[in-house]
């Protein structure tokens, strides 16, 4: 192995990729070459580097310094002055104090702690930083052991519902079948959310990793990542992981002499945000149309292809390596009572430095937004954030304090959800964002049941007239009235949870509605 | 025709989503033609109804002829609130169509679509498996261009 | 046994087994939740959400239809969030309806004005949703309109699940996910069969037949023609239901009646020539049993059967019967037979059928259809339109008196009037097929294990004949094309030896029929194929070789059973169809 003075993390996504990236890499290579640096400086393509609109950015580590905006020019003064002369190019550092991903002082960084710092295509540099050994461990324990050290540990279902994990695997885990499935909801949907997708494209081993511990302990021997069809560099990232862990034998039949077979497969979906939910999910990796199925029978009882199926989240799952490496109690500490670890947001709207970070749960919304977020754009003032994603809450400025995690939120009608944070200034106009968000679900019912179906449509019709400058004072209540019907009527979670935006609109922000009516 | 592509599946109900995905891919007009239907749904054991059910369910698909270059606009609240509407009537004043049309020397669709997730660059759109970001008029001027320039 | 459940619906207590739903439960404990999307005889849906009820200590709403009940639980099936939140669900709905309630084939019975009244739903609370949509009647049978279609999905369960027909889906999703049919492309371009039992289970009025109601009046007030009439066994079955008399007594002589009143020129019966098929198709059995040929026969008489076998198993199309269904023989006797004794030019005939069937529209508009020299059947009037156009004449059906048939091709035995019920004509074959091979009657006419509601019946017999020695005679029978699918299956793979199957389309025989009233259950196809055995227990002659009228035609006419009259005229043939557009691509059987 070698030893570098430096390290360059190049991020390397769908963005960056589109921007040159490449060209950028090839650069740099070239004149790194140039001044014979290549052997003490490493260039290492990375995931994503948690913040956006900075352009093709790069991580020079030790040192903790990031350049964005780089442009082919740049390069021959980074290099001649950065890796030269010890100067650093402060026109092109990203000037905020962002901690973001970054936070190296930060130990909470259990999802992420990989991503932007390895080479996510190379199996080794995920062994190098301790890979799979949680997976070696899991085999030389009772599955059963596996889901008390995950119950004990508080993780609940990051997908938005916050179901405590090891619960669920507890009504699939002791059920004979002949076949059990473990099903890796990677059908980020949720408008504002990204986290699934760089999760997968930083660090797919440690998805990987906890599939593979999470499947023993239930006893699924076939997982499925079920990834939605517009994430092409996850899919092709995530393929070549499961090819180098067959070929590691980390999993195939009886793996590592436990008498333990697992099989991981990949399933696309094709753009549908019902899918999301997990029967419907199901549904669709059977090759049909994504409507959600009657519950019960639970999928953990009766799933895919009828057989017991435990449904999960990405960043569910990734917890699930550091859970069983470090102890239930480890996880503990991270978090608040009642709901452990971190949390994956991803903040982004009017905000200097739109992103994702790892927080503890509990964390406020103040505090994510100024801290991880960079705080308003362009000096403006704080209206409000859509938290949760579509099917989330509008919350505004009295709100920045409430500590976010699944019970405090309950309390405010407010919900955690996907951990979208949009974040909107004084400008914004919040019954054009209630129209979009409406807009949205109108377009994602999936139609089978006619609360859901219909509901959006009138709600829409509603909301459009309003924006037209066409509607009436009782429209403002009625709209709150249907909505709570579909609430209690949808067959789904899907128009069940547009209670949530429709009311938080137009309880918190009632006099920009009724001004709207009144021109 | 598509006996390539089905061979590379077991003739199972589940791989159909995958097929699908391939075979639209394979097309020129980015679509699941009726010849294509009839096929699939002989080598599965499927209905065309069926299928159609399924193409019709998911946004990606499409069983009309759409142009070589399906531009899908993300109209999710994040992207609205970074100005997609304005993205939007750029689109249309460049193209000449309205949504779901597709121009006459058949070079672009325009759809829109829901979060693509990439809303740390909002506004964004995707070109076939392509992702475009922090779009502005202007850069969505200079897209659409360099796609004409090099179409001939 | 499932274990006893005990429950509380409105404080009601009531013991069910394990796996009842909630609405059944509380139907047993008195009480009937308001549904829409649910039908009795389907999967429940759970589409449309007006049967919610609540459940002590759990938060919302649950539905009734598909929520199965456990020990202790409390039902409240009325409050006044249920009740707001059925009126809103209902408003809602409506918002997207094409309501024009007086002129729609379902008022006064669909299912979805009645709960609107029920609950006092304002219409105009809601802003209206609806975009118009073009209505599709390019088929022959069944039109479909989709401004009225409320998306309960009863049409698509009884068409892709029961049928297993396919020729609907859903296009798209949410508000714009429309029912209709593969592609887009109409009815007529479809794979579908025509059964019509989309228009049976359809709560409002999206589905109904093509209606030939207006031709008919047409026809009989033009002194020019000479209309015939002819009505199918199964309709005297439901007509006493429509009429408010006694719905387990079949009604033929003031329909006969009805139709005099009505102005047809001759009235004669489908049940004649259901008579003449056994005399045909018993003949065509025993042939094929004596000489080897292709086994088992498979039945013709029912019009949807024979376009979803053409379309999904058309490589058996030899098994199937080579004769025309009883409406098509019939027809082509009106206008030759008939037309040739009354010395009539067939020209200015013009021949009504009256059936409990859509799929009989189709059928009467089949290219080949036409041995007569015409179109042997002008006209096909479901049981509905019938009984619109009594009460559009004003006619006091149920003071008629009882009247008879025409003589010629009016007088039918027991084996013709149980053709209406599943196992009928397997019943009625059996009856002559065994007279003619041994030389006497059966000793008992009631042949039990083919009659009954069971999907699929199978049965044994020896036949102790005369020339082969005693024969086992293996025979089936199948109704509802779900059923037929999986027989047909076992027939090519070779599972399942049979001599003889009969099939019907429509779950319960034609007494289910797609042309019989609305909402029939099969509850209510079961009481109806009663009291049609009840007819042929009560009739003096009861198979069909003893029918006279049958008799004088083949002294006067077609010869003999299976003579090359007979195949002329009351034989036919099949075509392979398309599966994606019903287009008949290729014959694959022959006239003889």
């Amino acid at each position: 192995m070698k030893f570098y003075r430096s390290h360059i993390l190049i991020g390397i996504d769908d963005e960056s990729l589109k921007a040159g990236v490449k060209r950028i890499e090839n650069a740099l290579r070239n004149e790194l070459e140039k001044y014979e640096l290549a052997d003490e400086i490493n260039i290492m393509e990375t995931g994503a580097l948690g913040y956006f609109g900075t352009g093709i950015s790069m991580l020079v580590y030790p040192e903790q310094i990031t350049y964005v905006n780089i442009s082919e020019e740049d390069i021959k003064e980074i290099v001649q002055e950065h890796f030269l002369k010890g100067r650093v190019v402060n026109r092109l550092v990203l000037e905020e104090k962002i901690t973001g991903m970054y936070d190296y002082n930060y130990k909470g960084r259990i999802v992420l702690s990989n991503s932007g710092l390895i080479d996510p295509e190379d199996i080794d540099e995920y062994l190098g930083t301790g890979g799979y050994e949680a997976w070696e461990k899991a085999l030389a324990i009772n599955p059963s052991e596996i889901v008390e050290i995950v119950k004990k540990s508080g993780l609940r279902g990051r997908g938005g519902a916050g179901f405590p994990t090891g619960l669920k695997w507890s009504f699939t885990a002791p059920l004979e079948a002949d076949q059990k499935y473990l099903v890796i909801n990677a059908d980020e949907g949720e408008p504002g959310t990204f986290k699934d997708r760089l999760i997968m494209e930083g660090d797919p081993h440690k998805l990987l990793e906890g599939i593979m511990i999470s499947a023993y302990a239930i006893g699924a021997t076939k997982a499925y990542i079920y990834i939605r069809g517009e994430y092409k560099l996850c899919i092709s990232r995530l393929k070549k992981a499961i090819e180098q862990a067959k070929k590691y034998g980390l999993i195939g039949e009886n793996i590592f002499g436990s008498g333990f077979d697992l099989d991981i497969k990949i399933k696309i979906g094709a753009g549908a945000y019902v899918c999301g939910e997990e029967t419907a999910l199901i549904e669709s990796m059977e090759g049909n149309r994504g409507t959600p199925r009657a519950k019960p029978p639970f999928p953990g009882v009766e799933g895919a292809w009828k057989k017991p199926t435990v449904v999960n989240n990405v960043e569910t799952i990734t917890n699930v390596p550091a859970i069983l490496q470090n102890g239930a109690d480890w996880y503990l500490h991270f978090g608040v009572e009642n709901c452990s670890g971190t949390k994956v947001y991803t903040v982004m709207g009017d905000v200097k430095l739109p992103g994702l970070c790892e927080v503890d749960m509990g964390t406020t919304l103040r505090t994510i937004i100024n801290q991880y977020g960079g705080g308003v754009k362009e000096g403006k003032k704080f209206k409000a954030a859509l938290v949760g994603g579509a099917a989330g809450v509008f919350l505004p400025n009295k709100l920045l304090d409430v500590k976010m995690d699944y019970n405090n939120l309950k309390e405010y009608s407010a919900v955690l959800g996907s951990g979208a944070i949009l974040v909107m200034n004084e400008t914004a106009d919040i019954i054009d964002m209630l129209w979009s968000v409406i807009r949205f679900f109108r377009h994602e019912s999936c139609g089978k049941c006619s609360p859901c179906a219909n509901g959006n449509e009138v709600l829409f019709k509603l909301i459009d007239n309003i924006r037209k400058g066409e509607g009436k004072k009782e429209d403002l209540d009625k709209m709150i009235h249907i909505a709570e019907m579909m609430n209690l009527s949808c067959f789904c979670a899907l128009g069940q949870s547009l209670l949530m935006p429709v009311k938080s609109a137009i309880d918190n922000f009632r006099d920009d509605f009724l001004e709207k009516i009144k021109k | 025709m598509y006996k390539k592509i089905l061979e590379k599946y077991e003739p199972k109900k589940e791989n159909l989503i995958s097929i699908l995905h391939d075979v639209q891919d394979s097309n020129e007009q980015n679509y699941i033609s009726d010849d294509a239907v009839w096929e699939i749904s002989q080598y599965l054991n499927i209905t065309p109804s069926h299928i159609h059910g399924v193409i019709s369910f998911y946004s990606m698909f499409s069983f009309k002829p759409r142009g070589k270059n399906v531009i899908r606009l993300c109209e999710s609240p994040p992207c609205f609130l970074r100005g997609s509407e304005n993205i939007l009537a750029k689109l249309r004043q460049l193209l000449g169509i309205k949504i779901g049309e597709t121009t006459e020397d058949g070079l672009f669709t325009l759809e829109l679509t829901a979060c693509l997730g990439v809303c740390g660059n909002a506004p964004v759109m995707m070109i076939n498996e392509d992702v475009f970001g922090d779009l502005t008029e202007k850069r969505v001027e200079q897209i659409i261009e360099n796609i004409r320039r090099r179409a001939k | 046994m499932a274990k006893q459940l005990k429950l509380w619906i409105d404080n009601v207590e009531v013991e069910v087994p394990a796996g009842t739903s909630i609405l059944d439960a509380a139907k047993k404990a008195g009480k009937y939740i308001p549904t829409l999307c649910y039908h009795e005889d389907l999967r429940a849906t759970a589409n449309c959400g007006i049967c919610v009820v609540e459940i002590e200590g759990q938060n919302g709403t649950k539905r009734a239809c598909s929520t199965a009940v456990w020990e202790g639980m409390k039902v409240r099936t009325n409050s006044k969030k249920l009740r707001e939140l059925r009126r809103t669900l209902l408003e809602m709905i409506l918002a997207d309806h094409e309501v024009e309630c007086p002129t729609c084939e379902q008022n006064n019975r669909c299912q979805l004005q009645d709960l609107a009244y029920l609950f006092g739903v304002d219409e105009k609370n809601m802003p209206k949703v609806r975009k118009p949509q073009p209505v599709d009647d390019d088929s022959f049978a069944i039109v479909r309109d989709p401004n009225k279609c409320i998306s309960c999905g009863r049409c698509l369960i009884v068409c892709q699940e029961v049928q297993t027909v396919h020729a609907l889906t859903i296009d798209g999703r949410g508000f714009e996910g429309k029912i209709t049919t593969p592609f887009d492309k109409g009815m007529l371009d479809s794979p579908c069969v025509n059964c019509g039992q989309c228009t049976v289970y359809c709560p409002v009025g999206a589905l109904k037949e093509k209606s030939h109601v207006e031709q008919v009046w047409d026809a009989l007030l033009d002194d020019e023609k000479y209309v015939v009439v002819q009505e199918a066994p199964a309709i005297r079955a439901t007509l006493g239901e429509e009429f408010g008399m006694d719905p387990e007594k079949v009604t033929v002589g003031k329909m006969y009646a009805a139709l005099r009143r009505l102005g047809f020129d001759r009235v004669f019966d489908t049940n004649f020539s259901a008579d003449l098929t056994i005399m045909e198709e018993g003949t065509e059995l025993i042939t094929r049993l004596k000489e080897g040929g292709k086994l088992p026969l498979i039945t013709s008489c029912s019009p949807g059967w024979i376009k979803f076998m053409e379309t999904y198993f058309p490589d058996l199309a030899e098994n199937v019967s080579t004769c025309k269904s009883p409406q098509q023989m019939f027809g082509t006797l009106v206008k030759t037979y008939f037309a040739d004794k009354e010395y009539l030019n067939p020209a200015k005939i013009c021949s009504v059928s009256i059936m409990p069937c859509t799929a009989k529209k189709f059928e009467a508009n089949r290219p080949e259809m036409r041995d007569s020299g015409f179109q042997d059947v002008d006209y096909v009037l479901t049981t509905r339109e019938f009984v619109r156009m009594v009460n559009e004449a004003g006619i006091d059906f149920k003071n008629l008196p009882e009247e008879k048939a025409d003589d010629l091709m009016g007088q039918y035995t027991g084996a013709g009037t149980i053709f209406g019920a599943t196992g009928g004509v397997m019943e009625a074959a059996i009856r002559t097929a065994y007279y003619v091979l041994v030389g006497k009657e059966l000793d008992n006419l009631d042949i039990q294990a083919v009659r009954g509601i069971t999907g699929i019946k199978e049965a044994s017999l020896t036949v102790p004949t005369k020339e082969l020695g005693d024969v086992e005679l293996n025979v089936c029978v199948a109704h509802g094309l779900g059923n037929a699918r999986k027989v047909m299956e076992w027939i090519q793979s070779g599972e399942k030896n049979y001599h003889f199957v009969e099939i019907m389309a429509c779950p319960g025989g034609c007494v289910g029929g797609g042309g019989q009233p609305y909402g029939s259950s099969i509850a209510d196809r079961a009481r109806r194929g009663l009291s049609l055995y009840k007819e042929d227990k009560d009739l003096p002659a009861r198979c069909s070789h003893q029918n006279e009228d049958v008799m004088k035609c083949y002294r006067d006419f077609l010869d003999a059973p299976n003579s090359e009259k007979a195949h002329k005229l009351l034989h036919t043939y099949y075509f392979e169809r398309n599966a994606m557009s019903g287009e008949a691509t290729k014959e694959v059987t022959h006239k003889h």
